[in-house]
Protein backbone atom coordinates (compact mmCIF):
# COMPACT_ATOMS: atom_id res chain seq x y z
CA UNK A 1 0.00 0.00 0.00
CA UNK A 2 1.29 3.68 -0.64
CA UNK A 3 1.00 5.44 2.43
CA UNK A 4 -0.58 8.78 2.19
CA UNK A 5 2.26 11.55 3.11
CA UNK A 6 -0.55 14.17 5.13
CA UNK A 7 -3.50 14.06 6.89
CA UNK A 8 -6.38 16.68 7.61
CA UNK A 9 -5.25 18.08 11.02
CA UNK A 10 -5.31 21.44 13.14
CA UNK A 11 -2.40 23.68 13.18
CA UNK A 12 -1.15 25.25 16.49
CA UNK A 13 0.61 27.95 17.37
CA UNK A 14 3.93 26.27 18.57
CA UNK A 15 4.02 24.37 15.10
CA UNK A 16 2.84 21.00 16.25
CA UNK A 17 -0.62 19.70 14.73
CA UNK A 18 -3.42 17.99 16.34
CA UNK A 19 -6.28 15.66 15.22
CA UNK A 20 -8.88 17.44 16.99
CA UNK A 21 -9.65 20.52 18.31
CA UNK A 22 -11.26 20.80 21.97
CA UNK A 23 -11.50 23.37 24.67
CA UNK A 24 -11.10 22.12 27.76
CA UNK A 25 -12.27 23.12 31.11
CA UNK A 26 -8.85 22.00 33.32
CA UNK A 27 -9.72 21.74 37.37
CA UNK A 28 -6.15 21.92 39.29
CA UNK A 29 -7.39 20.08 42.19
CA UNK A 30 -10.58 17.57 43.19
CA UNK A 31 -12.46 20.11 45.06
CA UNK A 32 -12.69 22.77 41.88
CA UNK A 33 -14.13 19.80 39.64
CA UNK A 34 -18.05 21.26 40.53
CA UNK A 35 -17.15 24.57 39.13
CA UNK A 36 -15.06 23.20 36.00
CA UNK A 37 -18.49 20.85 35.15
CA UNK A 38 -20.51 23.83 35.40
CA UNK A 39 -19.13 26.19 33.00
CA UNK A 40 -18.98 22.94 30.71
CA UNK A 41 -22.11 22.64 31.04
CA UNK A 42 -23.47 26.02 29.99
CA UNK A 43 -20.46 26.39 26.85
CA UNK A 44 -20.97 23.59 24.75
CA UNK A 45 -18.56 22.62 22.91
CA UNK A 46 -16.22 22.01 25.57
CA UNK A 47 -15.40 19.61 27.96
CA UNK A 48 -14.64 19.80 31.52
CA UNK A 49 -11.81 16.84 32.44
CA UNK A 50 -12.69 16.22 36.08
CA UNK A 51 -10.17 14.38 38.12
CA UNK A 52 -9.39 13.41 41.91
CA UNK A 53 -6.17 15.12 42.66
CA UNK A 54 -3.61 18.38 43.21
CA UNK A 55 -4.41 18.97 47.07
CA UNK A 56 -1.46 18.51 49.26
CA UNK A 57 1.03 16.58 46.80
CA UNK A 58 4.36 17.37 47.29
CA UNK A 59 7.88 16.34 45.65
CA UNK A 60 7.75 14.08 42.52
CA UNK A 61 4.40 13.63 42.65
CA UNK A 62 3.35 16.89 42.76
CA UNK A 63 5.99 17.50 39.77
CA UNK A 64 4.05 14.60 38.03
CA UNK A 65 0.65 16.82 38.79
CA UNK A 66 1.75 19.55 37.07
CA UNK A 67 3.44 17.61 34.13
CA UNK A 68 0.22 16.19 33.34
CA UNK A 69 -1.70 19.32 33.98
CA UNK A 70 -0.11 21.08 31.53
CA UNK A 71 0.89 18.79 29.10
CA UNK A 72 -2.55 18.45 28.63
CA UNK A 73 -3.70 21.76 28.47
CA UNK A 74 -0.62 21.76 26.07
CA UNK A 75 -1.62 18.69 23.62
CA UNK A 76 -1.88 20.13 20.30
CA UNK A 77 -5.87 18.42 19.96
CA UNK A 78 -6.31 21.29 22.33
CA UNK A 79 -7.49 24.61 20.56
CA UNK A 80 -7.68 26.61 24.18
CA UNK A 81 -8.17 25.95 27.95
CA UNK A 82 -9.65 27.60 30.73
CA UNK A 83 -8.05 26.42 34.28
CA UNK A 84 -10.20 26.32 37.32
CA UNK A 85 -7.94 25.78 41.06
CA UNK A 86 -8.92 26.85 44.58
CA UNK A 87 -5.92 28.67 45.34
CA UNK A 88 -4.40 31.05 42.68
CA UNK A 89 -0.59 29.96 42.83
CA UNK A 90 -1.10 26.83 41.54
CA UNK A 91 -3.77 27.62 39.10
CA UNK A 92 -1.10 30.45 37.93
CA UNK A 93 1.71 27.71 37.67
CA UNK A 94 -0.63 25.59 34.98
CA UNK A 95 -1.35 28.53 33.15
CA UNK A 96 1.96 29.96 32.32
CA UNK A 97 3.29 26.45 31.46
CA UNK A 98 0.24 26.00 28.66
CA UNK A 99 0.77 29.40 27.29
CA UNK A 100 4.02 28.79 26.25
CA UNK A 101 2.36 26.99 23.56
CA UNK A 102 0.98 30.33 22.33
CA UNK A 103 -2.50 28.58 22.42
CA UNK A 104 -5.30 31.15 24.56
CA UNK A 105 -5.29 29.90 28.43
CA UNK A 106 -6.48 31.90 30.85
CA UNK A 107 -6.83 30.87 34.95
CA UNK A 108 -9.02 31.76 37.57
CA UNK A 109 -9.25 30.91 41.08
CA UNK A 110 -12.52 30.21 43.34
CA UNK A 111 -10.67 31.58 46.68
CA UNK A 112 -12.43 34.57 47.63
CA UNK A 113 -15.11 34.73 44.78
CA UNK A 114 -16.93 31.32 45.33
CA UNK A 115 -18.09 29.16 42.79
CA UNK A 116 -21.12 30.64 41.52
CA UNK A 117 -19.09 33.84 40.49
CA UNK A 118 -16.13 32.18 39.34
CA UNK A 119 -18.56 30.20 37.19
CA UNK A 120 -19.73 32.99 35.70
CA UNK A 121 -15.97 34.30 34.80
CA UNK A 122 -15.13 31.17 33.37
CA UNK A 123 -17.83 30.77 31.23
CA UNK A 124 -17.83 34.11 29.60
CA UNK A 125 -14.10 33.41 29.03
CA UNK A 126 -15.04 29.65 27.67
CA UNK A 127 -17.80 30.90 24.84
CA UNK A 128 -15.37 33.75 23.47
CA UNK A 129 -12.48 30.22 23.25
CA UNK A 130 -15.10 28.13 21.84
CA UNK A 131 -16.42 30.11 19.53
CA UNK A 132 -13.13 31.19 18.25
CA UNK A 133 -11.69 27.50 18.30
CA UNK A 134 -14.72 26.83 15.82
CA UNK A 135 -13.47 29.08 13.32
CA UNK A 136 -10.32 26.40 12.82
CA UNK A 137 -10.33 24.64 9.74
CA UNK A 138 -8.46 21.44 9.29
CA UNK A 139 -5.02 21.79 6.73
CA UNK A 140 -3.22 19.08 4.97
CA UNK A 141 -0.35 18.53 7.87
CA UNK A 142 2.93 16.12 6.91
CA UNK A 143 2.21 12.40 8.53
CA UNK A 144 5.39 13.15 10.45
CA UNK A 145 3.11 15.55 12.36
CA UNK A 146 1.49 12.15 13.73
CA UNK A 147 2.77 11.60 17.80
CA UNK A 148 1.03 7.85 17.89
CA UNK A 149 0.83 6.00 21.38
CA UNK A 150 -0.15 2.63 22.18
CA UNK A 151 -1.34 0.49 24.57
CA UNK A 152 -3.15 -2.95 24.32
CA UNK A 153 -5.74 -3.53 27.56
CA UNK A 154 -7.73 -6.75 28.15
CA UNK A 155 -5.44 -8.63 26.18
CA UNK A 156 -5.78 -12.48 25.39
CA UNK A 157 -3.62 -14.80 23.26
CA UNK A 158 -5.18 -13.42 20.28
CA UNK A 159 -3.44 -9.98 21.05
CA UNK A 160 0.04 -11.39 21.04
CA UNK A 161 -0.59 -13.44 17.98
CA UNK A 162 -2.14 -10.45 15.80
CA UNK A 163 -4.00 -6.96 17.08
CA UNK A 164 -0.18 -6.35 18.79
CA UNK A 165 1.62 -7.53 15.81
CA UNK A 166 -0.37 -5.39 13.83
CA UNK A 167 0.83 -2.45 15.40
CA UNK A 168 4.25 -3.62 14.98
CA UNK A 169 3.95 -3.54 11.77
CA UNK A 170 2.69 -0.19 11.70
CA UNK A 171 4.80 0.87 13.23
CA UNK A 172 7.66 -0.57 11.37
CA UNK A 173 5.76 0.88 8.15
CA UNK A 174 5.09 4.51 9.67
CA UNK A 175 8.95 4.98 11.60
CA UNK A 176 10.94 5.36 8.73
CA UNK A 177 8.27 8.50 8.29
CA UNK A 178 9.11 10.86 10.79
CA UNK A 179 6.42 9.94 13.18
CA UNK A 180 6.68 10.08 17.25
CA UNK A 181 5.82 6.75 18.82
CA UNK A 182 5.35 5.74 22.29
CA UNK A 183 4.52 2.78 24.35
CA UNK A 184 4.59 2.40 27.90
CA UNK A 185 3.28 -0.68 30.68
CA UNK A 186 6.83 -1.09 32.58
CA UNK A 187 5.19 -3.57 34.58
CA UNK A 188 3.51 -5.53 31.84
CA UNK A 189 6.90 -5.95 30.15
CA UNK A 190 8.05 -8.08 33.13
CA UNK A 191 9.20 -11.34 31.63
CA UNK A 192 10.09 -9.69 28.67
CA UNK A 193 12.29 -7.22 30.04
CA UNK A 194 15.69 -8.30 29.15
CA UNK A 195 14.54 -8.94 25.51
CA UNK A 196 13.24 -5.42 25.89
CA UNK A 197 16.49 -3.44 27.18
CA UNK A 198 17.94 -5.12 23.89
CA UNK A 199 15.34 -2.82 21.67
CA UNK A 200 17.07 0.10 23.33
CA UNK A 201 18.63 2.12 19.92
CA UNK A 202 21.43 3.21 22.26
CA UNK A 203 23.06 2.09 25.26
CA UNK A 204 22.41 4.73 27.72
CA UNK A 205 18.35 4.03 26.30
CA UNK A 206 18.75 0.45 26.89
CA UNK A 207 20.36 0.62 30.51
CA UNK A 208 17.88 3.71 31.41
CA UNK A 209 15.39 1.21 30.51
CA UNK A 210 16.35 -1.59 33.00
CA UNK A 211 16.87 0.75 35.79
CA UNK A 212 13.04 2.32 35.17
CA UNK A 213 11.64 -1.28 34.86
CA UNK A 214 13.61 -2.56 37.97
CA UNK A 215 12.70 0.11 39.75
CA UNK A 216 8.78 -0.61 39.02
CA UNK A 217 9.18 -4.21 39.72
CA UNK A 218 11.09 -3.46 43.26
CA UNK A 219 7.99 -1.52 44.18
CA UNK A 220 5.38 -4.03 43.45
CA UNK A 221 7.55 -6.48 44.99
CA UNK A 222 7.16 -4.51 47.71
CA UNK A 223 3.67 -4.05 47.98
CA UNK A 224 2.51 -7.15 46.94
CA UNK A 225 0.65 -9.15 49.36
CA UNK A 226 0.60 -12.62 47.16
CA UNK A 227 1.66 -13.71 43.82
CA UNK A 228 -0.04 -11.31 42.20
CA UNK A 229 -2.79 -13.81 40.44
CA UNK A 230 -5.44 -11.89 41.01
CA UNK A 231 -3.83 -8.56 39.17
CA UNK A 232 -1.20 -9.83 36.63
CA UNK A 233 -2.77 -11.25 34.27
CA UNK A 234 -5.98 -10.23 35.21
CA UNK A 235 -9.09 -12.00 35.22
CA UNK A 236 -10.30 -11.30 31.77
CA UNK A 237 -6.65 -11.80 30.56
CA UNK A 238 -7.18 -15.71 32.05
CA UNK A 239 -10.17 -16.01 30.78
CA UNK A 240 -8.56 -15.56 27.42
CA UNK A 241 -5.98 -18.06 27.72
CA UNK A 242 -3.04 -16.03 29.00
CA UNK A 243 -1.37 -18.02 31.88
CA UNK A 244 1.53 -16.37 33.07
CA UNK A 245 2.79 -12.32 33.20
CA UNK A 246 5.48 -13.79 31.41
CA UNK A 247 3.24 -14.52 28.15
CA UNK A 248 1.55 -11.31 28.64
CA UNK A 249 4.69 -9.65 28.55
CA UNK A 250 6.03 -10.88 25.05
CA UNK A 251 2.46 -10.46 23.84
CA UNK A 252 2.45 -6.75 24.39
CA UNK A 253 6.03 -6.48 23.15
CA UNK A 254 4.81 -7.30 19.85
CA UNK A 255 3.32 -3.79 19.48
CA UNK A 256 6.80 -2.18 18.98
CA UNK A 257 7.34 -4.27 15.54
CA UNK A 258 11.24 -3.96 14.95
CA UNK A 259 11.77 -0.39 16.18
CA UNK A 260 14.45 0.66 18.43
CA UNK A 261 13.01 3.09 21.19
CA UNK A 262 15.71 6.34 21.53
CA UNK A 263 14.60 7.55 24.82
CA UNK A 264 12.48 6.61 27.88
CA UNK A 265 10.47 9.28 29.54
CA UNK A 266 9.36 9.83 32.88
CA UNK A 267 5.47 9.52 32.90
CA UNK A 268 3.79 12.29 31.14
CA UNK A 269 7.13 13.99 29.85
CA UNK A 270 7.13 15.02 26.62
CA UNK A 271 9.64 13.03 23.85
CA UNK A 272 12.97 15.60 23.31
CA UNK A 273 14.84 13.80 21.08
CA UNK A 274 12.87 13.98 17.70
CA UNK A 275 11.36 11.59 15.65
CA UNK A 276 11.28 7.80 16.43
CA UNK A 277 9.94 5.47 18.96
CA UNK A 278 10.46 6.06 23.00
CA UNK A 279 9.10 3.96 25.96
CA UNK A 280 7.74 5.62 28.73
CA UNK A 281 7.22 4.21 32.55
CA UNK A 282 3.43 4.53 33.08
CA UNK A 283 0.94 1.85 35.33
CA UNK A 284 -0.36 -0.77 32.74
CA UNK A 285 -3.78 0.49 33.44
CA UNK A 286 -5.35 1.69 30.52
CA UNK A 287 -6.84 4.96 31.38
CA UNK A 288 -3.67 5.88 33.26
CA UNK A 289 -1.48 4.95 30.55
CA UNK A 290 -3.36 6.93 27.84
CA UNK A 291 -3.62 9.92 29.82
CA UNK A 292 -0.13 10.53 30.40
CA UNK A 293 1.00 9.93 26.98
CA UNK A 294 -2.00 12.22 25.66
CA UNK A 295 -0.01 14.65 28.38
CA UNK A 296 3.01 14.08 26.33
CA UNK A 297 1.66 15.18 23.84
CA UNK A 298 0.62 12.30 21.77
CA UNK A 299 -2.39 12.96 19.72
CA UNK A 300 -3.46 9.90 18.34
CA UNK A 301 -3.56 6.67 20.20
CA UNK A 302 -3.87 2.60 18.97
CA UNK A 303 -5.26 0.41 21.30
CA UNK A 304 -5.16 -3.30 20.38
CA UNK A 305 -7.33 -5.63 23.00
CA UNK A 306 -8.40 -9.64 22.77
CA UNK A 307 -11.19 -9.47 25.28
CA UNK A 308 -12.22 -6.16 24.99
CA UNK A 309 -11.25 -3.07 26.91
CA UNK A 310 -13.81 0.09 26.19
CA UNK A 311 -11.49 2.90 27.62
CA UNK A 312 -11.29 6.47 25.75
CA UNK A 313 -9.82 9.53 26.67
CA UNK A 314 -10.83 12.64 26.48
CA UNK A 315 -8.62 14.75 24.14
CA UNK A 316 -6.69 11.87 22.58
CA UNK A 317 -8.82 9.97 20.13
CA UNK A 318 -8.46 5.78 21.10
CA UNK A 319 -8.62 3.75 17.71
CA UNK A 320 -9.28 0.05 18.84
CA UNK A 321 -8.45 -2.97 17.21
CA UNK A 322 -8.76 -6.76 18.05
CA UNK A 323 -8.22 -10.29 16.60
CA UNK A 324 -10.38 -12.03 18.27
CA UNK A 325 -13.85 -12.89 16.47
CA UNK A 326 -15.74 -13.31 19.79
CA UNK A 327 -14.83 -9.82 20.55
CA UNK A 328 -15.78 -8.39 17.27
CA UNK A 329 -18.90 -10.33 17.53
CA UNK A 330 -20.45 -9.64 21.39
CA UNK A 331 -18.89 -5.83 21.34
CA UNK A 332 -18.28 -4.80 17.65
CA UNK A 333 -19.69 -0.97 18.71
CA UNK A 334 -16.21 -0.76 20.35
CA UNK A 335 -14.17 -2.08 17.44
CA UNK A 336 -12.17 -0.06 14.92
CA UNK A 337 -10.26 -1.95 13.15
CA UNK A 338 -11.46 -5.81 12.80
CA UNK A 339 -7.80 -7.72 12.03
CA UNK A 340 -9.57 -11.12 13.14
CA UNK A 341 -8.85 -12.23 9.94
CA UNK A 342 -5.46 -13.09 10.92
CA UNK A 343 -6.14 -16.17 13.19
CA UNK A 344 -8.00 -17.87 10.03
CA UNK A 345 -5.21 -16.92 8.13
CA UNK A 346 -7.20 -14.98 5.16
CA UNK A 347 -5.63 -11.78 6.13
CA UNK A 348 -2.10 -11.57 6.64
CA UNK A 349 -0.13 -9.03 9.13
CA UNK A 350 1.11 -7.02 6.52
CA UNK A 351 -2.31 -6.27 5.31
CA UNK A 352 -3.53 -6.19 8.70
CA UNK A 353 -1.17 -3.17 9.16
CA UNK A 354 -2.09 -1.27 5.93
CA UNK A 355 -5.83 -1.33 6.76
CA UNK A 356 -4.80 0.07 10.55
CA UNK A 357 -3.08 3.06 9.04
CA UNK A 358 -5.96 3.65 7.11
CA UNK A 359 -8.27 3.56 10.07
CA UNK A 360 -5.35 5.71 12.01
CA UNK A 361 -5.37 8.07 9.13
CA UNK A 362 -9.14 8.40 8.85
CA UNK A 363 -9.49 9.10 12.54
CA UNK A 364 -6.78 11.76 12.53
CA UNK A 365 -8.68 13.11 9.48
CA UNK A 366 -11.38 13.98 11.59
CA UNK A 367 -13.80 10.16 11.73
CA UNK A 368 -14.90 9.82 15.39
CA UNK A 369 -13.23 6.44 17.04
CA UNK A 370 -16.15 3.99 18.46
CA UNK A 371 -14.83 5.61 22.24
CA UNK A 372 -15.29 9.00 21.13
CA UNK A 373 -19.23 8.06 20.09
CA UNK A 374 -20.08 6.13 23.13
CA UNK A 375 -18.85 9.17 25.50
CA UNK A 376 -15.96 7.71 26.61
CA UNK A 377 -13.65 10.45 28.13
CA UNK A 378 -11.74 8.46 31.13
CA UNK A 379 -9.11 11.14 32.22
CA UNK A 380 -6.93 9.24 35.16
CA UNK A 381 -4.38 11.26 36.66
CA UNK A 382 -1.35 8.64 38.02
CA UNK A 383 -0.49 9.43 41.64
CA UNK A 384 2.97 8.33 43.28
CA UNK A 385 2.63 8.01 46.59
CA UNK A 386 -0.01 9.42 49.64
CA UNK A 387 -0.28 13.04 49.87
CA UNK A 388 1.31 15.36 52.91
CA UNK B 1 -7.10 -26.72 5.26
CA UNK B 2 -8.28 -24.49 7.84
CA UNK B 3 -6.08 -23.73 11.03
CA UNK B 4 -6.86 -25.11 14.08
CA UNK B 5 -3.95 -23.90 16.06
CA UNK B 6 -1.34 -21.36 15.84
CA UNK B 7 2.44 -21.83 17.03
CA UNK B 8 4.19 -18.46 17.68
CA UNK B 9 8.14 -20.09 17.30
CA UNK B 10 9.30 -23.78 15.98
CA UNK B 11 10.54 -24.52 19.79
CA UNK B 12 7.38 -23.69 21.58
CA UNK B 13 5.90 -26.99 23.58
CA UNK B 14 2.31 -24.69 23.12
CA UNK B 15 -0.01 -23.94 20.54
CA UNK B 16 -2.93 -21.41 20.91
CA UNK B 17 -6.52 -22.96 19.66
CA UNK B 18 -7.62 -19.95 17.04
CA UNK B 19 -11.43 -21.86 16.61
CA UNK B 20 -14.31 -21.38 18.62
CA UNK B 21 -12.68 -24.21 20.48
CA UNK B 22 -11.47 -27.99 20.08
CA UNK B 23 -12.55 -31.42 20.90
CA UNK B 24 -11.39 -34.45 22.67
CA UNK B 25 -10.03 -36.67 19.98
CA UNK B 26 -10.18 -33.71 16.91
CA UNK B 27 -7.09 -34.14 14.64
CA UNK B 28 -5.86 -30.52 14.75
CA UNK B 29 -4.00 -28.76 12.15
CA UNK B 30 -1.05 -26.43 13.38
CA UNK B 31 0.55 -23.78 11.71
CA UNK B 32 3.71 -22.54 12.67
CA UNK B 33 4.55 -18.91 11.83
CA UNK B 34 7.65 -18.99 12.20
CA UNK B 35 9.15 -20.84 9.35
CA UNK B 36 5.32 -21.28 8.00
CA UNK B 37 5.31 -24.87 8.46
CA UNK B 38 2.34 -27.14 9.24
CA UNK B 39 2.11 -29.81 11.82
CA UNK B 40 -0.54 -32.09 13.26
CA UNK B 41 -1.70 -33.04 16.97
CA UNK B 42 -4.57 -35.35 18.57
CA UNK B 43 -6.23 -33.16 21.13
CA UNK B 44 -6.64 -34.94 24.81
CA UNK B 45 -9.36 -31.89 26.02
CA UNK B 46 -11.65 -29.55 25.36
CA UNK B 47 -10.17 -26.11 24.65
CA UNK B 48 -11.71 -22.71 23.70
CA UNK B 49 -10.11 -19.99 21.56
CA UNK B 50 -7.40 -18.87 22.55
CA UNK B 51 -6.24 -21.14 25.15
CA UNK B 52 -2.96 -23.24 25.02
CA UNK B 53 -2.65 -27.15 24.31
CA UNK B 54 0.52 -28.89 24.98
CA UNK B 55 2.45 -30.03 21.48
CA UNK B 56 4.71 -32.51 23.76
CA UNK B 57 4.44 -34.55 26.97
CA UNK B 58 6.05 -31.92 29.79
CA UNK B 59 6.54 -33.11 33.17
CA UNK B 60 6.47 -31.04 36.46
CA UNK B 61 9.37 -28.52 36.99
CA UNK B 62 9.77 -28.10 32.74
CA UNK B 63 9.67 -24.45 31.39
CA UNK B 64 7.20 -23.43 28.78
CA UNK B 65 8.45 -22.01 26.09
CA UNK B 66 6.12 -19.83 23.77
CA UNK B 67 7.32 -16.59 21.16
CA UNK B 68 10.36 -18.97 21.59
CA UNK B 69 11.08 -17.87 25.23
CA UNK B 70 10.05 -18.68 28.75
CA UNK B 71 6.85 -17.96 30.01
CA UNK B 72 6.59 -20.09 33.01
CA UNK B 73 6.90 -22.96 34.70
CA UNK B 74 5.07 -26.63 34.90
CA UNK B 75 3.68 -27.02 38.05
CA UNK B 76 1.15 -30.40 36.98
CA UNK B 77 2.08 -32.90 34.89
CA UNK B 78 0.87 -32.44 31.18
CA UNK B 79 0.43 -34.81 28.74
CA UNK B 80 0.27 -34.15 25.12
CA UNK B 81 -3.05 -32.36 23.60
CA UNK B 82 -4.37 -31.53 27.06
CA UNK B 83 -5.15 -27.68 28.25
CA UNK B 84 -2.15 -25.72 29.28
CA UNK B 85 -3.08 -23.19 31.44
CA UNK B 86 -3.20 -21.56 35.17
CA UNK B 87 -3.99 -25.13 36.93
CA UNK B 88 -0.74 -26.54 35.43
CA UNK B 89 1.34 -23.83 35.06
CA UNK B 90 2.88 -20.79 36.79
CA UNK B 91 4.87 -17.68 36.43
CA UNK B 92 8.78 -17.68 37.33
CA UNK B 93 8.58 -13.94 38.02
CA UNK B 94 5.97 -13.61 40.97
Amino acid sequence: MEIPKSFLGYKRENGRSGTRNHVIILPVDDISNACAEAVSNNIKGTIALPHSYGRLQFGADLELHFRTMIGTGSNPNVAAVIVIGIEPKWTKKIVDGIAKTGKPVEGFHIERTGDIGTVMKASKKAQEFVMWASEKQREECPISDLWISVKCGESDTTSGLASNPTVGNLMDKLEPLGVHLCFGETSELTGAEKVCATRGATKEASDKFMKTWSAYNDFILKEATDDLSESQPTAGNIAGGLTTIEEKAFGNFQKIGNCKFVDVLEPAEEPKKGKGLYFMDTSSAAAECVTLQAAAGFNIHLFPTGQGNIVGNPIEPVVKLTANPLTVKGMGEHIDCDVSKILSREMNLSEAGDRLIETTLRVANGRLTCAEALGHKEFVMTKLYRSA
Amino acid sequence: MATDIIIHDQKDNVGVVVVEKITPKQECNCWIMENDDSVNIQSVAEIPLGHKIAMVDLKEGDTILKYGHDIGKVIKSIKKGEHVHVHNVKTKKW
